[in-house]
């Protein structure tokens, strides 16, 4: 985990995400019993005692506490797993994910945050009492007064500039030393030629001495500084939160014998086994075994595919009713989801260039600032060739000029936007994601697990006649079959029929004998009623009973919670809005006309989809790409601005600049909105701040800058950007 | 003036008391969960008897 925390994010994120769900595999033989759950839909006092109570009444928990700020349950459970919890939660009606306990401790960027406020403790202190001393001076303290509380003011404030302006003076030593001018060296230059100059004029006895605004000058900018640190830092263990707990393995056939090993170890010509329910681990022909598969997550079908001997099968795909043997035809490297990972790569480094609003301003800030106080240190020595006067000069023209509010004007409205959306549902993963949402005039949808949520439901149950309603129910509750399971759902309040000989034939339904007749509820072609009619939007099952019409059972995709709200609020807004999907143009069809989106695309392949969004952004759109499956990941990383829900794979998630974190979708055009008024926020703050400069920067290289005036302007600035930012707080629509 | 040989150390003690008590909070993990200890006061789990630990 160490290294994707520490560099940040990588251009293949999907390549991080393999090896990264591996060490979890290894991680979970000897998890030492803490286990981290997030909880997105906590909010209250009473939401604290409901989970912890829940929890610790669970036998095996020894102890639970609730982190409100961060969403996050921290279980002390040895001997018990996040899967044994995640009912308990649900149980008491809170949505339970599981979390990574080695990513999140995050001991090194938890240690950086910390350290950061120590020292903004530091300088607050320092500054608050040389601001005491400065008074007297500012207000008239004369002579050995004035010198003696220069003295003081001195002895507080070197210190402090040494141990606050760490951070300040490391990064500006990094920057010059592969030759660029960061923000970071004009302040360490400020901080070190105003401490300097201050105290030589002490030691002379003279009028001004910088101390107190260099302290403030670290105070405020340390402020921005840990603001930054704590966006990045949640993006980042938000971005851990997310990444895999698919864990990869296989259950390796060896002479019969079964072992689980990594997925990693599979040669080609091995053989496995898959279970009902498991993701195929690796590529592979099917060698044995009849079953269904979902490929919902890889190409956004929802019906399920008959699967027998001599097919292929891609990693990725879920195995639905009967257990499979599968010899593996291509692994690593060559496999579909190596494939797909090369194309993320290649979209992600298309996205990379993107400079954000603050890196263009530095770019020009840094170099204007040394130029224009090595412009006043020299007009000032030729003007009166006075040394001692034309340092002050530069001194109080670095000060003013100091960045402060510049340094506070991103950060704080990140910090703003960024708590408002995690409020929302809407974690943020990228420092740049709010500035390239804002900027986004088409919004790209995936269908399957998107929009919908990726699980049938019975359209109506009018089909069967209410003898049949408890026969239907017992057979569906003999299969896991999503359709069965959603059968069995919509049936729940039927009693159970007596049914005998309940055999499940995988890859076809069920069958059993009720009332001395032979019952079967399962596929068109099983029961002998012809192929399913493709160019209906539902997908269907079957009741047979023998010496009766079968009866067909329609099912169609449950719409996201919020989908309809949110695709009529982007339309709102003015942003085009399209659907693409791998799935049948009846289903496509459907649902686009269910949410009123008129520009759809069907049976659309994942390179289809790349290409599509890439297509979009050659003639001139900025793309919101919102999607959940492996076949989105690469349009995921090429679209300007991404979003996955929390179901989707992890994969897609990790492609993905900002992840949903309820099942609702509404919060996506919540983000356009918010990302929309941050970015405006953040230019108003530049606009701020370089209104102040404009203000004092003549005055100073007028040689009119007395320390009083360069502490208001630093405060007043840096105050008035910090409460622009505010403004974003969960303003009343 | 001799007034200000008293006052300055005890400006000064003040502040870094202050300065004490906020590292020593930083360090005991205080500033962990803001949200959730706000809300925690409110909840009447412990009112009728205190909590056993």
């Amino acid at each position: 985990m160490a290294d994707l925390t520490a560099s940040g994010f990588s251009a293949c994120p999907a390549c991080d995400a393999a090896p990264l769900a591996q060490r979890l595999a290894d991680r979970a033989d000897h998890a030492d019993g803490t286990l981290i759950l997030s909880l997105p839909s906590a909010h209250c006092a009473t939401c604290i005692t409901d989970v912890e109570t829940a929890l610790v009444a669970h036998p095996g928990v020894r102890s639970a506490r609730v982190n409100l700020t961060l969403r996050r349950v921290t279980v002390d459970a040895p001997g018990l797993s996040a899967d044994d919890l995640i009912p308990v939660l649900a149980g008491v009606g809170y949505e339970a994910h599981e979390l990574d306990p080695d990513a999140l401790s995050a001991t090194t960027a938890d240690r950086q945050g910390r350290d950061l406020l120590m020292r903004i403790g530091v300088s607050g202190f320092a500054m608050m009492n040389i601001m005491i001393l400065s008074v007297a001076v500012w207000s008239g303290a004369e002579a050995a007064t004035r010198d003696l509380f220069h003295w003081i003011s001195g002895a507080i404030a070197l210190p402090t500039v040494f141990f606050a302006g760490q951070p300040f003076f490391r990064s500006a030593w990094s920057a010059l030393r592969v030759g660029r001018l960061g923000m970071d060296v004009p302040i360490s230059l400020a901080l070190v030629l105003a401490s300097a100059i201050s105290v030589y004029e002490t030691m002379n006895s003279g009028h001004h001495a910088y101390f107190d605004g260099v302290t403030m000058l670290c105070f405020f900018l340390l402020i921005g500084r840990y603001l930054d640190h704590r966006t990045r830092a949640i993006a980042r263990s938000a971005a851990a939160e997310l990444t895999a707990l698919e864990v990869p393995r296989a259950t390796l056939l060896i002479d019969g014998a079964e072992q689980v090993v990594p997925i990693a170890s599979l040669r080609l010509g091995d053989l496995i086994r898959i279970r009902p329910g498991a993701r195929v681990p690796a590529d592979g022909e099917i060698v044995e075994g009849r079953s269904e598969i979902d490929r919902a997550l890889l190409t956004g079908e929802t019906l399920p595919v008959l699967a027998v001997p001599g097919q292929m099968l891609s990693a990725g795909e879920v195995n639905l009713t009967g257990p499979l043997t599968l010899r593996v035809t291509a692994a690593g490297r060559d496999s579909s989801l190596a494939r797909l990972t090369a194309l993320v790569e290649a979209a992600e480094s298309a996205r990379g260039r993107y400079t954000s609003l603050a890196e263009r301003v530095a770019k020009a800030y840094s170099p204007s600032v040394h130029v224009m106080a090595l412009t006043s240190f020299a007009g000032w020595m030729w003007a009166t060739g006075d040394l001692r006067l034309a340092v002050n000069i530069a001194a109080a023209v670095l000060i003013v000029t100091c960045p402060c509010a510049l340094g506070l004007a991103v950060p704080a409205v990140a910090t703003a936007a960024s708590g408002r959306l995690f409020r929302r549902g809407l974690l943020i993963k990228d420092g740049t994601a709010l500035e390239r949402l804002a900027e986004v005039d088409t919004v790209v949808f995936d269908k399957t697990g998107t929009l919908t949520m990726g699980r049938p439901v019975l359209v109506s149950a009018d089909p069967l006649t209410p003898v049949l309603r408890p026969v239907a129910r017992a057979l569906a509750e003999a299969s896991a079959h999503p359709l069965s399971r959603a059968l069995a759902e919509a049936l729940a309040d039927q009693p159970v029929a007596d049914l005998t000989d309940v055999t499940e034939h995988p890859g076809f339904g069920v069958s059993a004998r009720w009332q001395g007749r032979m019952v079967r509820l399962g596929r068109a072609d099983w029961l002998g009623v012809g192929e399913d009619d493709g160019t209906l939007p539902t997908s269907a099952t079957w009741l047979a009973v023998e010496g009766q019409a079968p009866v067909r059972l329609d099912f169609t995709d449950e719409l996201r919670p919020g989908a309809a709200d949110c695709v009529a609020m982007l339309r709102k807004a003015r942003l085009r809005v399209v659907l693409i999907s791998g799935d049948r143009q009846a289903a496509v069809a459907d649902l686009a006309a269910r949410l009123g989106i008129g520009d759809f695309h069907a049976g659309v392949d994942p390179r289809g989809k790349e290409a599509m969004v890439a297509d979009l952004a050659v003639r001139g759109a900025r793309v919101l790409m919102v999607g959940d499956g492996l076949n989105d990941t690469a349009a995921l990383a090429r679209a300007h601005a991404s979003i996955s829900p929390a179901s989707a794979l992890d994969a897609a998630r990790v492609a993905s600049d900002m992840v949903l974190t309820g099942n609702d979708l509404a919060p996506v055009a919540d983000a356009v909105e918010t990302a929309r008024r941050a970015t405006r926020r953040i230019r108003e703050n530049f606009a701020i701040s370089i209104a102040y400069n404009i203000v004092a920067v003549p005055l100073a290289v007028a040689g009119m800058v007395t320390p009083l005036i360069a502490a208001l302007a630093m405060s007043l600035s840096s105050i008035t950007v910090t409460l622009n930012a505010l403004r974003l707080r969960d303003r009343k629509e | 003036m001799e007034i200000l040989s008293i006052l300055i150390p005890v400006s000064l003690g003040l502040g870094a008391a202050g300065l004490v008590a906020f590292i020593w909070a930083l360090r005991s993990r205080q500033f962990e969960d803001p949200k959730g200890d706000a809300e925690r006061i409110l909840s009447d789990k412990w009112d009728d008897r205190p909590r056993p630990d």
